[in-house]
C-alpha cells in the first residue's frame, strides 16, 4: 500500500524543472507514472474480481495464484441458499428501494429546480441554501427519532420508510443538479416559444424536457447510487424483510472460514449496479458530487 | 395556473402599491408553487426528526428502564462529554476525518496534474481511477478487510511471500495499525473524488493566460505557483469541504473492517451502538447534537464556499 502513496509525490517536482528542450521524454514519463497510478488504485478491484472466479482453495493461498483455473464456485455459493440466506430478497430491496426514492426524488425536484431558475421565486438563493444545509445534518443524528415514529406507526422493516428516507437524503443533490441543468436552457428559446402560443406545460413537455433530458439521466443515475450505497439507515431501521444489498452483505463482516471468493462474488454482484451507473454518468459525476457547483 | 397568472406577474413587478401588489402576490404564489412539495417533504423528514433528537438529548430516556423516563437538563451532555469512550470517538473522528481528507487532497491534486496533459491512453486511465468510487462501501471495505489485509491469506502478505520467500514478513495489518487500515481503505475510495473536482479545476483554468505566461517566460513551477494553484484553491476547498461532510458521517469503513474495536470507533459508530446495543437514547441524542454542531462548523466553511463558486458561475 505504501507504494501507492509514495509513488506520485515524485511528479510535481518533476513537472516543475524539467527544462523545456526535454519536455517529449518526461511528458513520456508521466505518462508512464499517470499509467501506475492508475493501475494501482484500480488493482483492488481487479483482484476482488478476480478471486471472485477463483474456487475457495484457490482464492485464499499465500502467495496469491494468479492464474489458478476460474470457477464460479464463489458465485454458486453466494447466489445458493446452501452457506447461508439467498441474496435475492435484499438485492430487490435494494432494488426497489434505490428506484423508486429516485423517481420520487424526481417527481420533486424537477418542479423545484423550475421555481428556481427558468421563473424563479425571489430570495431564490436562500432556498437552495437551505436544500444544502439539510444534506451536511448528519445522518446519525435524526436516526433515532426516526427509529420512533417508524416503530410508533408499525413502518420498521418496511421497504417504504428506506423510500422515503432515501429521497429527502437525495433531494437536495437533485435540486441543486436539476438547477444547474435548467438554468442552461437559454431563455430566448422560451420566449420565442411563448410569443408562438405555445402553452406552459406544451413548452416544458416539448422543448425544456427534451433539453434537459441528459441532466435528468446523470441525477437519477447518482441518486440511484447514494440509495444503493446506504447502510446506516437501513442497518438500524430494517430487519429480516426490508433488509437491503449492504446490510446483507455486513453478514460477511465475521470470517467464516474458507469464504474469500464468496465474499468477493458478493461484493462483486452488490456493486455491479454501482458501477455500470457510475461509467454512464461518467461525464456528469464530478457535477453531481459537487452538488452542480462545478460544470 | 401559473400560465394564466405569469403577465400579470410580470407587468406588476415595475408597479408598486394598490391593485398591483394583491395581483404580486398571487403571482409570487404561483411560482412558489412548484418549489412546496419538495421544501416541505424535506423539512418534515429531515428537520423535524432532529428537533426531537434535540428534545430527547435532554431526557433521561433508556429503552431498558422505560419507568424512569423523565427531565434531565444537561446530564447527557455531562456524561457524553466526561465518558471516556466519547471523547476517544471525538478524537477519532477528528483523526479519521483530517488524515483521509489531506491526504486524499494531496493525492487527488497530483493525480489531477497527471491527468490534465495529453497522454496514451488518458480516458483509460481516468476510468480506472474513478472505479474505486464506484465499489458499494461496504463491499469495498470487505475487499479491504478479507481479500487485501487478512495475515493468512491478503494480497499484501501473499505479495510478500511471492517477492521476499518463504522467510518474508506477514504483519496481522488491522490488529496493527488499526486506524491507518481504515484510512488507507477510504483514501482509496476517496482521492478518485478529489481527483474529480480538482481535475474539473484545471481544466476549467483560462488558457489564454497560461499561454501568455508561458510566452511571458514564466517557469512550470512559476506557472503552477502563482497561476494554477490560486485558481485552483477554491476546488481545493470544495473538495476538502465536501469530502470532510461525508467522512465525518463514515459508518461503513468502521463497521465493516474493525467493527468499532482497537479504538477505531468514531462518533457515528458510537452513536449507532449506544442507541442500537445500550439503547440509552438520551446519551445517543446528545452525542447526536454534539456530532451536529462539529457539523455545522465545518458546513458554514463549507457553505460559503459553495456560495463563491455559485455566485461566480451566476455572475457569468
Amino acid at each position: 500500500m505504501t507504494a501507492t502513496i509514495d509513488a506520485p509525490p515524485a511528479t510535481p517536482s518533476r513537472l516543475a524543472t524539467a527544462p523545456p528542450p526535454q519536455r517529449n521524454r518526461s511528458g513520456a514519463l508521466l505518462g508512464v507514472v499517470a499509467w501506475i497510478v492508475g493501475l494501482l488504485f484500480v488493482a483492488p478491484v481487479l483482484w476482488m474480481l478476480l478471486t471472485s472466479f477463483h474456487n475457495e482453495n484457490d482464492a485464499a493461498t499465500n502467495p496469491p495464484s494468479l492464474f489458478a483455473p476460474l470457477s464460479l464456485e464463489g458465485y454458486a455459493n453466494f447466489f445458493g441458499t446452501s452457506t447461508g440466506a439467498s441474496p435475492w430478497p435484499p438485492l430487490l430491496n435494494s432494488i426497489t428501494a434505490s428506484v423508486l426514492s429516485t423517481a420520487l426524488v424526481l417527481v420533486l425536484a424537477i418542479p423545484a429546480a423550475y421555481a428556481l431558475s427558468i421563473r424563479p421565486v425571489r430570495k431564490w438563493t436562500d432556498v437552495m441554501f437551505f436544500f444544502l444545509s439539510t444534506k451536511m445534518l448528519p445522518v446519525v443524528a435524526g436516526l433515532l427519532p426516526v427509529y420512533l415514529i417508524a416503530q410508533g406507526i408499525g413502518m420498521l422493516d418496511n421497504i417504504w420508510l428506506l423510500v422515503i428516507l432515501y429521497t429527502s437524503m437525495n433531494l437536495p443533490i437533485a435540486v441543486w443538479m436539476m438547477r444547474s441543468f435548467l438554468a442552461e436552457v437559454p431563455g430566448e428559446v422560451l420566449e420565442a416559444a411563448s410569443l408562438d402560443g405555445c402553452s406552459l406545460p406544451r413548452t416544458l413537455r416539448t422543448i425544456v424536457i427534451p433539453m434537459v433530458l441528459p441532466g435528468i439521466a446523470a441525477t437519477s443515475l447518482i441518486c440511484f447510487i447514494f440509495s444503493w450505497n446506504e447502510l446506516l439507515f437501513a442497518r438500524v431501521l430494517t430487519a429480516t424483510v426490508a433488509q437491503t444489498a449492504p446490510v446483507f452483505l455486513t453478514s460477511f463482516v465475521t470470517s467464516q472460514g474458507l469464504f474469500l471468493a464468496k465474499v468477493c462474488a458478493a461484493a462483486v454482484v452488490v456493486s455491479l449496479p454501482v458501477l455500470i451507473a457510475g461509467f454512464a454518468a461518467q461525464d456528469k459525476l464530478v457535477q453531481g458530487l459537487s452538488l452542480g457547483a462545478i460544470k | 395556473m401559473s400560465t394564466a397568472l405569469e403577465p400579470q406577474a410580470k407587468s406588476s413587478t415595475g408597479k408598486a402599491g394598490g391593485n398591483g401588489e394583491a395581483v404580486r402576490q398571487v403571482g409570487d404564489w404561483a411560482r412558489r408553487a412548484p418549489l412546496l412539495p419538495a421544501l416541505i417533504f424535506l423539512i418534515i423528514v429531515t428537520q423535524l426528526p432532529f428537533v426531537g433528537t434535540l428534545v430527547i438529548s435532554f431526557m433521561d430516556w433508556n429503552a431498558y428502564y422505560p419507568d424512569d423516563r423523565g427531565f434531565a437538563g444537561f446530564d447527557n451532555f455531562a456524561r457524553v462529554l466526561t465518558d471516556v469512550n466519547t471523547r476517544d470517538s471525538i478524537i477519532n473522528t477528528i483523526v479519521l476525518t483530517v488524515s483521509v481528507v489531506l491526504i486524499s487532497l494531496v493525492l487527488g491534486l497530483l493525480i489531477a496534474l497527471l491527468l490534465d496533459r495529453q497522454f496514451l491512453g488518458r480516458g483509460a486511465v481516468r476510468t480506472m481511477m474513478i472505479t474505486p468510487f464506484l465499489v458499494v462501501p461496504v463491499a469495498a471495505a470487505l475487499v479491504w478487510k478479507h481479500a487485501l489485509y487478512n495475515p493468512e491469506y491478503g494480497l499484501f502478505n501473499g505479495l510478500l511471500t511471492a517477492v521476499f520467500g518463504e522467510g518474508a514478513p506477514q504483519p496481522d495489518w488491522i490488529s496493527t495499525w488499526p486506524m491507518s487500515s481504515i484510512v488507507v481503505s477510504l483514501v482509496w475510495q476517496w482521492t478518485p473524488f478529489m481527483m474529480l473536482i480538482i481535475l474539473a479545476g484545471l481544466q476549467s483554468k483560462p488558457h489564454d493566460v497560461m499561454e501568455a505566461a508561458k510566452i511571458d517566460g514564466c517557469s512550470n513551477w512559476q506557472t503552477f505557483r502563482y497561476m494554477t494553484f490560486p485558481h485552483l484553491r477554491q476546488y481545493l476547498e470544495l473538495g476538502g469541504l465536501l469530502g470532510s461532510i461525508y467522512i465525518v458521517q463514515n459508518f461503513d469503513a468502521v463497521f465493516t473492517i474493525t467493527s468499532g474495536g482497537l479504538g477505531t470507533a468514531n462518533l457515528p459508530f458510537t452513536i449507532y451502538q449506544t442507541f442500537y446495543n445500550a439503547q440509552d437514547y438520551g446519551r445517543s441524542s446528545a452525542a447526536g447534537v454534539i456530532v451536529v454542531i462539529g457539523t455545522i462548523i465545518i458546513a458554514t466553511l463549507a457553505l460559503r464556499t459553495v456560495s463563491s463558486l455559485f455566485r461566480e458561475e451566476a455572475g457569468r
